[in-house]
C-alpha cells in the first residue's frame, strides 16, 4: 500500500496496484466509480445506437428501414437501456461514487464491499436484460404496461423485467451507502449546513432509491408472475386491474425522473459556484429544495395516467400536486441565476454544459407543467410533445449535467486535463444538436403526431428530417468527448490538485487521489463555497 | 441501553424475559381474535378488522422483538419514513379507486 513504487510519481488509486483482479475485487470507491464509468458508457453507446436506428427509420414517412415489430423493439430497448442502465446510475454511481467520500473527507464509502456488490448487481442486471434483447427483444415500451406485457406480448418480457429487478437492488445498495456515508462519515467540522450541495442532492436521490426502487422491483416481478402463472393482479378477468400496474409503476418511475435529475442539479450547483467565484445564493434553500423535490416527487405519479381511465377526482388532485414540484425546481433555477449575478464568470467547458442544463431543464420543466394540466394533457398525451418534454429533462438536464460533472471532475479522477478547445466545441455541438433534435418534436406533438409509430403522414416529414439531422450533430457531440478523454489519459497536461481553484475537500488532495484519499483527516472550519472569503492559498493547499 | 455503539441493532439491548413472554401472549391473543372474528360476518369490516389487528401485531414485533423501541432516533426515523411512504402509496392510489365510481361518464 504505502510502498513507494516510483520516486517520481506519487502513489495514487490508479497505480497502487495493477492487474485485472485488483480492479474486479477492489473496494476502493474510486475504482468502483471507474468500473461504473466504463460499463455505463458502454450502455450509453448501445442505447444511442438504438436511438440512431429510430431516427433513421423516421427520416422518411414510410416504414421502410425496419418493420413495425422491430421498431417497437428498438424504442423499447432504447428506453430500458437509457433509463435503467444509464440515466439512473450515471451521476450517482460514477461521479457520486468517486466524489462524495472525498467531499465529506472520508477514506471510503460507509460500506465498501456493499459498494462493489452494487456494481456486480448492476452488471448482472444489465447482462440479464441484454440477454433478453439479444435472444429476441422486448416490445412493450420501457413502461411494461399491462395487459399488453402480461397477456399479449410475445417477446422476452420476463427476462427484461428480471434484469431491471436485479439492477434495482444495485440502486438500493448505492442509495443506502450514500445515506449512511453522509450521516456517519463526515469529517470533523463538516456540519450539514457546510455540506456541499452535491452531497445534499445525492442524499435526496438516495432517499428515492431506497424508498422507491423496491416498489418497481416488486411490480415488475408481479408482471413476470402474472405472465407465467396468471395470478390475477392486473388481469380483470381474474379480478385484477390493469391500471393498478400504472399506479405501482409510476409510484417509482416518476420519482425516478427526479432521481436522474437531482444528482445532476448537485453537479450544476458545484459548477455554477466555482465558475462564478461565488457562494451559491440561498444555500439552505437549494439544499432543502433537493429534499422537497424528492418528497413531492412521490405525490404526483398519476399525471401519467390522466387518459388511462382513472377517476377524474384523483386526476384533479394529482394535477394540483404536480404543480407543487415546480416550486423547489424553480427555487434551484432562480438561485443558480442569482449566484451568477455579479459573479466573476469564466466560460470553461463545465460551465458551458451548466448553462445548457439550466436552459434546457427549464424548458423541460415548464413543458412538464403543460402536461400536468388536465386539458392540455388530453390533447398532447402520447404524442411527440411528451417525447420532447422528457428528453429535455432527461437528456437536456440529466445527460448535460453528467457531461458537465465528467468534465469538472475528470482532472481529479485522472490527474489529466482534457483539451479545452475541443471540449468547448463538443459542448456547443451537444447544445445545438440537442435542440435541433428535440425542439421540432414539440411542434410535431402539438400537431398531433403520435409516439411509437414507425410510419407517419408525409406532412410531418420536414420536422422529422430536422430531428434526425439534429441527432447526427448530437452524436458527433458525444463521440468527441469519448475521443479526447481517452486522448487526455496519455497526452493531457497534468492537472495538479486543484485546476479550477475550487473549494471543497475533494480539491485538497492530489489528483488522482491516493487510495486512502487524504493523508490526514481534514478538519473543516469554513462554509461551503466560501469563494469570497477563503484566502486563495488556503484553497490550493495540498499536493 | 448504553451498550456497544455498533451493535445497537441486534444485541444492544436485552429486555427482561417477562416482557418478551407478555408480548408473545398479546400476539397469541390477537391471533386468536383474528380467527374468531373471521367466523362472524360483519361485511366489509372483516377486512378492516383483520388488517388493524395485523398492523398492531406487526408494530409490537418491530418495537420489542426487533428492538426498535431501544434503537437510536435515526433508526426510528428510517422505519417511520418507510411506513410513511407506504402510506403515500396506498392513500394516493385509493384516491383513484374510491372515487372512480363517482363520475357517471367513463373517463373524461
Amino acid at each position: 500500500m504505502a510502498t513507494a513504487v516510483q520516486t517520481v510519481e506519487r502513489e495514487n488509486y490508479l497505480n497502487s496496484n495493477y492487474g485485472i483482479k485488483s480492479w474486479l475485487l477492489t473496494t476502493d470507491h474510486k475504482r468502483i466509480a471507474v468500473l461504473y464509468l466504463i460499463s455505463i458508457t458502454a450502455m450509453f453507446w448501445l442505447g444511442g445506437f438504438f436511438a440512431m436506428m429510430i431516427r433513421l427509420e423516421l427520416l422518411t414517412p414510410a416504414g421502410d428501414l425496419v418493420s413495425s415489430d422491430t421498431y417497437n423493439k428498438l424504442f423499447t430497448m432504447h428506453g430500458i437501456i437509457m433509463v435503467f442502465f444509464f440515466l439512473i446510475p450515471a451521476v450517482p454511481a460514477v461521479i457520486g461514487n468517486f466524489v462524495v467520500p472525498l467531499m465529506v473527507g472520508a477514506k471510503d464509502m460507509a460500506f465498501p464491499r456493499v459498494n462493489l456488490l452494487s456494481w456486480y448487481l448492476y452488471m448482472a442486471g444489465a447482462i440479464t436484460a441484454l440477454t433478453a434483447m439479444v435472444t429476441g427483444g422486448v416490445d412493450t415500451g420501457w413502461t411494461f404496461y399491462t395487459p399488453f406485457s402480461t397477456t399479449y406480448s410475445n417477446t422476452h418480457v420476463i427476462g427484461a423485467a428480471i434484469g431491471i429487478f436485479i439492477a434495482g437492488f444495485s440502486s438500493i445498495l448505492t442509495g443506502l451507502n450514500f445515506i449512511v456515508t453522509i450521516h456517519r462519515m463526515r469529517a470533523p467540522g463538516l456540519t450539514w449546513r457546510r455540506l456541499p450541495l452535491f452531497c445534499w442532492s445525492n442524499y435526496a436521490a438516495a432517499i428515492i432509491m431506497v424508498l422507491g426502487t423496491p416498489v418497481i422491483a416488486i411490480t415488475l416481478l408481479l408482471v413476470a408472475l402474472e405472465r407465467a402463472f396468471h395470478i390475477g393482479i392486473f388481469d380483470p378477468r381474474l379480478g385484477g386491474d390493469p391500471i393498478l400496474f400504472q399506479h405501482l409503476f409510476w409510484f417509482y418511475s416518476h420519482p425516478a425522473v427526479y432521481l436522474m435529475i437531482l444528482p445532476g442539479m448537485g453537479v450544476i450547483s458545484e459548477i455554477v459556484a466555482c465558475f462564478s467565484r461565488k457562494r451559491v445564493f440561498g444555500y439552505e434553500f437549494v439544499a432543502l429544495a433537493s429534499i422537497a423535490i424528492a418528497v413531492f416527487g412521490f405525490l404526483v405519479w398519476a399525471h401519467h395516467m390522466f387518459v388511462a381511465g382513472i377517476s377524474v377526482y384523483a386526476a384533479l388532485v394529482f394535477s394540483l400536486l404536480s404543480y407543487l414540484v415546480a416550486i423547489p425546481s424553480a427555487v434551484k433555477v432562480f438561485n443558480w441565476t442569482a449566484t451568477m449575478y455579479k459573479g466573476s464568470i469564466s466560460y470553461n467547458t463545465p460551465m458551458l454544459y451548466a448553462f445548457g442544463f439550466i436552459g434546457l431543464f427549464t424548458v423541460g420543466g415548464l413543458t412538464g407543467i403543460f402536461l400536468a394540466s388536465l386539458g392540455i394533457d388530453v390533447h398532447v398525451h402520447d404524442t411527440y410533445f411528451v417525447i420532447a418534454h422528457f428528453h429535455y429533462v432527461m437528456v437536456g438536464g440529466g445527460v448535460m449535467a453528467y457531461m458537465a460533472g465528467l468534465h469538472f471532475w475528470w482532472p481529479k479522477m485522472t490527474g489529466k486535463m482534457y483539451p479545452e478547445a475541443w471540449a468547448k466545441l463538443s459542448a456547443l455541438l451537444v447544445f445545438v444538436g440537442f435542440n435541433t433534435t428535440f425542439f421540432p418534436q414539440f411542434i410535431l406533438g402539438y400537431m398531433g403526431s403520435p409516439r411509437r409509430y414507425h410510419a407517419y403522414p408525409p406532412e410531418f416529414q420536414v420536422l422529422n428530417v430536422l430531428s434526425t439531422a439534429g441527432a447526427s450533430i448530437l452524436a458527433v457531440g458525444y463521440v468527441l468527448p469519448m475521443i479526447y478523454f481517452l486522448w487526455s489519459l496519455r497526452y493531457g497536461k497534468d492537472a495538479g490538485p486543484n485546476p479550477w481553484n475550487a473549494t471543497g475537500l475533494e480539491w485538497m488532495t492530489s489528483s488522482p487521489p491516493p487510495t486512502h484519499n487524504f493523508d490526514e483527516t481534514p478538519v473543516v472550519t469554513w462554509e461551503a463555497y466560501d469563494y469570497e472569503h477563503q484566502p486563495q492559498e488556503e484553497i490550493t493547499v495540498g499536493h | 441501553m448504553a451498550e456497544h455503539k455498533e451493535e445497537t441493532g441486534s444485541v444492544g439491548h436485552i429486555a427482561p424475559a417477562k416482557l418478551y413472554v407478555a408480548i408473545w401472549a398479546i400476539l397469541m391473543a390477537l391471533t386468536l381474535t383474528t380467527v374468531l372474528v373471521s367466523m362472524v360476518d360483519i361485511g366489509p369490516m372483516n377486512v378492516v378488522v383483520a388488517l388493524v389487528i395485523a398492523t398492531i401485531k406487526g408494530t409490537l414485533v418491530v418495537l420489542f422483538f426487533m428492538h426498535l423501541r431501544y434503537s437510536p432516533k435515526l433508526t426510528m426515523a428510517t422505519v417511520i419514513a418507510a411506513m410513511f411512504w407506504l402510506f403515500l402509496l396506498l392513500s394516493l392510489t385509493m384516491t383513484d379507486y374510491l372515487t372512480r365510481a363517482w363520475s357517471t361518464s367513463p373517463g373524461h
